[in-house]
């Protein structure tokens, strides 16, 4: 029982560990490799659930995650990039330090809301729960601290990525909900990428401020 | 006993400022010496009281208010920041008997001086909230006057800024006495002591304490006075200000804190506290980072060290509350010991930015440069300064941070979980702060000492004279003392410790050898300066001899290779401004909006290239600026008052009496 | 008698991290040659070059002042000293006690700021560029390496290295993701401090971005050799370092028997072996990186070392 809970923790501390990564990244490849390896260990977080909890439809949304987002979104999100040329560093709004400190505090916050309300839960669940808080908040933070669409991506998926996490490790999580999830993700996904196709066609360019120009306030 | 010698040199201090009215630029080696002796005489008696346990002593002057009198008392407290004042005392007197002779107007310096020191010595004796506040402001208006004593441009407005601050910090007193009264309104301490404060009063207490004596001792962000006045007075007065006066107002966070309000202290007040600390470490040492003047550099550390102590009074507060005294014990150990450090290797640190100064005449470290060679010892001693305060074993700074990191090491036993997650962090601040003190020092002794003069008056620079020496010796020998016998000092604080937290350290013989410091009572970590100190020297020595016998000890002379390419201009050396620049890249962008304009004209245009590097204080920002267009506006309204009618005047008055009837009606 | 025999110990071990230490540069750079497809200089070349170095005459330019002179030699004496408070093959040597973790980052502090004055005192801007930017990194790297003591400490109860390595090798410690951060943030202090790529490069001698061989260009004969003797004790202190606090495994006691103790000895042998490999496969498929994003990469080791001692209340339980 201690090792099960030892390895669900690492598992979904390097979910999280994978968090900072994707803030750290600089450029674009390396996030896609970086998001890459966050949804692999999610893959391997939730079939370790799955294993322990013995709930096999869990094995699905592993193998959901390893499939799609290990695979298929990192490679066409690739071929995107190369396909339209798009520059290939990330200027972030805020500087590298700046962020990775506002993580740490986003994670002391998450530890400190969830531990006292999750007390009663018992112990896999309360830290996976603080785990999974963190990640989807660094994901927000992620979001707004990217000036290019393509990291605004990247950050949503990992949001969605730490939401999956909440929901495994509660127990007896329907497969319903995460499909919808998935799905839900799917279509961001699509309405992302039709959006920066229209941002490149318009402005030249993925820098979602060049989108201010449109309002009519702009100076 | 004790305190009749103590009382008989407060008597010589002010005899000698009255004395010192008259011609005053007569004798003035002999009254330094004068100050110096009385200095001692308290010194001594302050040492005897700490080291031989002495019983508390009591006096009541027949001065001051009717009835209350003028009380004054000896504790372990008292005795231990009698110590840092008179060694602060001793030692500027003793650098005053060479440097204080070339002052032009020695009017505006003599009586202030003993004056002051009289007044801190005051401040640290005080039994009633009277005498404390009349010794605290004669404090502050003696330090103001020194402060004032040359007549450049800039000192005007540090004048005044401290001048604003000083009457600040006082008010907060005030009002914190004011709250603490006991029985019957009575402010004698003990009856202070007596009366138990609600925990709303405390608090308040607490935020007036921070916002008081914290001003006065420099806490981000009131500290803005500090780097303004500390540079401005004659360079051992500065020494007396930032190595002393900031441990006055220590003291006063501590008699009140800890002392006064002791059992009614809640946990979370230590939250305010570290988070302060922590912040005014951190910002202190990045502002030092960023100057280019020797003085301010230096006053901005003082900023920073003041930070490093606060964070060890929030550490003992933390335990203090939670009732684990032995942790308490060492944060207190290691915040005080920090305090005594402190005053040691900032004085000697401000005595050879004096020395400098004499010799060059100026503090701008970019006219400075290659003083090593003009001044030898001064550079001897201002390196042994600038190791000990960057923490560096094995001098005596790093003792106090290294205490203070075990005291952070306690925090996990702690039953708050904001505190367990608040004190590594500020765990992290305060390792930060050390790493960039390094750095500030290297700049600070780099740029000046080391390198190529970068003026005629640098390369003219000639040593200090005997007096000056022997009291920067005096601190350096001391400095190096407490840093290989550390276990020594903490042993002679234990009553001062056992009388804030109820605990003191564990004994000091239980380590695993004589002299090692041991932080706790089980032994887990130790640390023994003096093994590092003969292991560092013996492998050191036998390095040389290895080499200079089995390999060549051949030396030639030459030009500086400088990867073939040197420049003969002292000028392309680094300077003050390109040495912080990474640092300032790294850190200053967000907080300090640090910029950097590069004006770099075409090929073929003779303009010459300019580099402006600009950053901002966002204490001035952010509160001070703001704080003073408010106060400007509400004046410019009260303005209108200045202009009545006699007819009017008189109508405002009698409001005033209606409405004081009216509210005495409805209070019955 | 036992004291005599534990000193006696205390210092085989200090000559032996002399002893080894250039070594394990030469180790690394034959390595790194030969997966660059050369051949490479023999791993006793360093051994070589010090000993010329250290008889030829040492040019020092003329405006140099003494504490030029003395600097190498307190250098070195700190890094040594630092190095022989490291337990290498064996726990609890003679005067491990004197000094915890603390004051082993603080010793090489202490030889931080000497080479960085010691760069300040010729007055050539090549110098002052070293020294600057080493205080950056160091500004960065140390806080890092303190989060990553302070993160062992609390696990283990004490900040004695030694204590550390007993704890580590004999308590089942499990697979913890706070160890997982420090290890991390571990390894990029050791490349920080020890000047290796990404954060500088110890084969450059003429780059605009050399940090350390900045500091001490105006360094020859005897000079440099101590100070390439005690980059090389640094880098075995660091490789020590982590063995000790992440691998103690196999390491003896005090107490132990002298063939334990040879045990332990081997075992520390074959650790360094690969640690030296894995740094020269590291040093050839990274590059070095911009200056500013040194910072970078630094301000993340000291995320890590903040997370990973967030992480230790988290299962340790609040």
């Amino acid at each position: 029982m201690e090792t099960s809970i030892d390895i669900s923790h690492f598992l979904a501390g390097a979910v999280l560990a994978l968090s900072f990564v994707l803030l750290y990244q600089a450029r674009l490849f390396a996030l896609f490799n970086a998001f890459a390896m966050q949804s692999i260990a999610l893959a391997m977080a939730v079939g370790w659930q799955a294993y322990s909890q013995g709930a096999s439809h869990l094995y699905i949304t592993a193998a959901l995650a390893l499939v799609m987002k290990g695979m298929l979104i990192p490679g066409a999100l690739r071929w995107v990039v190369v396909k339209m040329g798009i520059h290939r560093q990330i200027d972030p709004v805020v500087s590298v330090n700046l962020t990775l400190l506002l993580g740490v505090f986003l994670v002391i916050l998450s530890i400190m809301v969830v531990f006292p309300v999750a007390k009663m839960e018992g112990g896999i669940a309360r830290e996976d729960l603080a785990f999974a808080l963190s990640i989807i908040l660094l994901g927000m933070l992620m979001m707004i601290t990217r000036r290019n669409a393509i990291g605004q991506v990247i950050g949503f998926m990992s949001l969605e990525n730490g939401l999956i996490l909440a929901a495994t490790g509660a127990k007896g999580m329907p497969l319903v909900v995460e499909i919808s999830v998935a799905f839900s993700v799917l279509i961001a996904f699509f309405v992302f990428g039709v959006f920066i196709f229209r941002i490149r066609e318009h402005f030249d360019t993925i820098d979602v401020d060049a989108l201010s120009e449109m309002r009519g306030d702009a100076e | 006993m004790s305190m009749q010698f103590v009382m008989g040199a407060l008597l010589v201090f002010w005899v000698q400022a009255v004395l010192a009215l008259f011609r005053a630029s007569q004798f003035v080696r002999l009254r330094y010496g004068v100050t110096m002796l009385t200095s001692v005489v308290i010194l001594f008696a302050g040492m005897g009281f700490l080291l031989g346990s002495a019983p508390v002593e009591q006096i009541a002057l027949p001065l001051g208010l009717p009835d209350i009198g003028m009380r004054m008392r000896i504790d372990a407290l008292s005795a231990f920041f009698l110590i840092v004042v008179n060694l602060g005392g001793v030692t500027s007197s003793l650098f005053g008997m060479g440097y204080g002779l070339h002052e032009k107007r020695q009017g505006r310096v003599m009586p202030f001086y003993s004056a002051f020191i009289a007044a801190m010595n005051m401040v640290v004796l005080a039994d009633d909230a009277f005498t404390f506040l009349i010794s605290w402001e004669l404090m502050s208006l003696t330090s103001w006057a020194l402060v004032m004593s040359n007549e450049e441009k800039e000192t005007r407005r540090a004048g005044l800024v401290y001048f604003v601050m000083a009457s600040f910090s006082a008010i907060m007193l005030v009002f914190a006495f004011g709250l603490l009264a006991g029985a019957n309104g009575s402010y004698g301490f003990d009856e202070i002591r007596q009366s138990h404060p609600t925990a709303i009063s405390a608090t308040i207490v607490l935020a007036l304490v921070l916002l008081g004596p914290g001003s006065k001792a420099g806490v981000f962000p009131l500290h803005v006075w500090l780097p303004l006045a500390h540079p401005a007075a004659p360079s051992h007065v500065s020494a007396l200000m930032s190595g002393v006066m900031t441990k006055v107002a220590i003291y006063g966070a501590i008699r009140i804190l800890f002392d006064l309000v002791g059992p009614s202290m809640l946990w979370w007040w230590s939250v305010p506290v570290l988070i302060i600390g922590g912040a005014t470490a951190l910002m202190g040492i990045l502002y030092a980072l960023m100057q280019k003047d020797l003085k301010r550099l230096l006053a901005f550390s003082t900023v920073e060290n003041v930070g490093i102590i606060f964070i060890g009074l929030g550490l003992a507060l933390a335990f203090q509350a939670n009732g684990m005294v032995t942790a308490a014990a060492l944060a207190m150990s290691a915040a005080l010991l920090h305090v005594f450090n402190h005053s040691l290797f900032k004085s000697l640190l401000f005595l050879g930015a004096g020395a400098v100064l004499h010799a060059t005449g100026t503090r701008d470290l970019d006219q400075l440069g290659g003083l090593i060679h003009k001044m030898r010892f001064t550079a001897v001693l201002f390196l042994v300064g600038a190791v000990a305060i960057s923490a560096l074993p094995p001098l005596n700074g790093f003792v106090s941070e290294w205490l203070t990191f075990q005291s952070v090491l306690a925090s996990p036993d702690l039953p708050q979980a904001s505190l367990k997650f608040l004190i590594p962090v500020v765990g992290a601040v305060l390792a930060l702060a050390a790493a960039l003190a390094g750095a500030a020092f290297v700049k600070a002794f780099g740029v000046s000492f080391l390198g190529r003069a970068r003026s005629e008056a640098a390369a003219a620079a000639q040593e200090t004279d005997r007096f000056s020496l022997a009291a920067m010796m005096l601190l350096a020998g001391l400095c190096l003392a407490v840093g290989v016998l550390p276990s020594l000092a903490v042993d002679a604080l234990r009553p001062v410790v056992d009388m804030l937290t109820t605990s003191g350290l564990p004994p000091q013989d239980i380590g695993p050898a004589p002299l090692s410091l041991v932080p706790f009572a089980d032994g887990r970590s130790s640390y023994n300066g003096l093994i590092i100190m003969a292991f560092l020297l013996i492998s050191g020595g036998m390095t040389a001899w290895f080499i200079h016998h089995f390999a060549s000890d051949k030396v030639t002379y030459g030009d500086a290779w400088d990867c073939g390419t040197p420049e003969d201009s002292p000028l392309a050396q680094y300077t003050a401004e390109s040495f912080s620049q990474p640092i300032r890249r790294v850190f200053g962008t967000s907080v300090f909006r640090a910029r950097e304009v590069v004006d770099m004209p075409p090929p073929g245009e003779l303009r010459a290239a300019q580099y402006n590097a600009d950053s901002e204080d966002p204490a001035w920002r952010f509160v001070m600026n703001p704080l003073s267009r408010l106060l400007w506006q509400v004046t410019r309204r009260a303005d209108i008052l200045q202009r009545l009618t006699i007819r009017k005047y008189l109508a405002i008055v009698f409001a005033w009496l209606v409405l004081l009837l009216v509210a005495v009606t409805i209070w019955h | 008698m036992a004291l005599m025999f534990s000193l006696f110990m205390q210092g085989i071990q200090m000559m032996l991290v002399l002893l080894v230490a250039p070594l394990l540069v030469g180790v690394v750079r034959k390595v790194r040659a030969r997966i660059l497809l050369r051949r490479g200089p023999s791993i006793l070349q360093p051994y070589r070059d010090l000993w010329r170095l250290l008889r030829k005459e040492t040019v020092v330019a003329r405006n140099a002042s003494w504490l030029f002179r003395v600097a190498p030699y307190l250098i070195f004496a700190a890094v040594w000293v630092a190095a022989a408070l490291v337990p290498v093959f064996a726990t609890g040597l003679e005067f491990n006690w004197t000094a915890d973790l603390l004051a082993i980052v603080a010793l090489l502090g202490t030889a931080r700021f000497a080479t960085a004055l010691a760069a300040m005192d010729i007055g050539t801007s090549f110098g002052g560029l070293g020294a600057s930017r080493e205080m950056m990194v160091a500004s960065l790297a140390e806080p890092a390496m303190l989060m990553i003591v302070f993160t062992i400490s609390l696990l283990a109860g004490t900040t004695q290295l030694s204590e550390i390595a007993n704890f580590v090798a004999s308590q089942p410690i499990g697979l913890r993701i706070s160890l997982g951060f420090a290890f991390t943030a571990l390894l990029i202090v050791a490349l920080a401090e020890n000047a290796r790529i990404p954060v500088d490069n110890p084969s450059t001698h003429l780059e605009l971005t050399m940090i350390h061989e900045a500091m001490v260009l105006e360094y020859s004969g005897r000079h440099l050799a101590l100070i390439e003797a005690a980059s090389a004790t640094k880098l075995l202190l660091y490789m020590s370092l982590i063995i000790s606090l992440f691998l103690p495994y196999g390491i003896a006691t005090n107490e132990a028997p002298l063939s334990l103790q040879l045990f332990g000895m081997l075992v520390w042998l074959a650790k360094l072996g690969i640690g030296a490999v894995l740094l020269a496969i590291g040093e050839t498929v990274v590059s070095k990186m911009r200056l500013f994003r040194v910072a970078e990469f630094l301000g993340a080791a000291l995320v890590m070392g903040l997370l990973s001692m967030i992480f230790l209340f988290v299962f340790k339980g609040i």
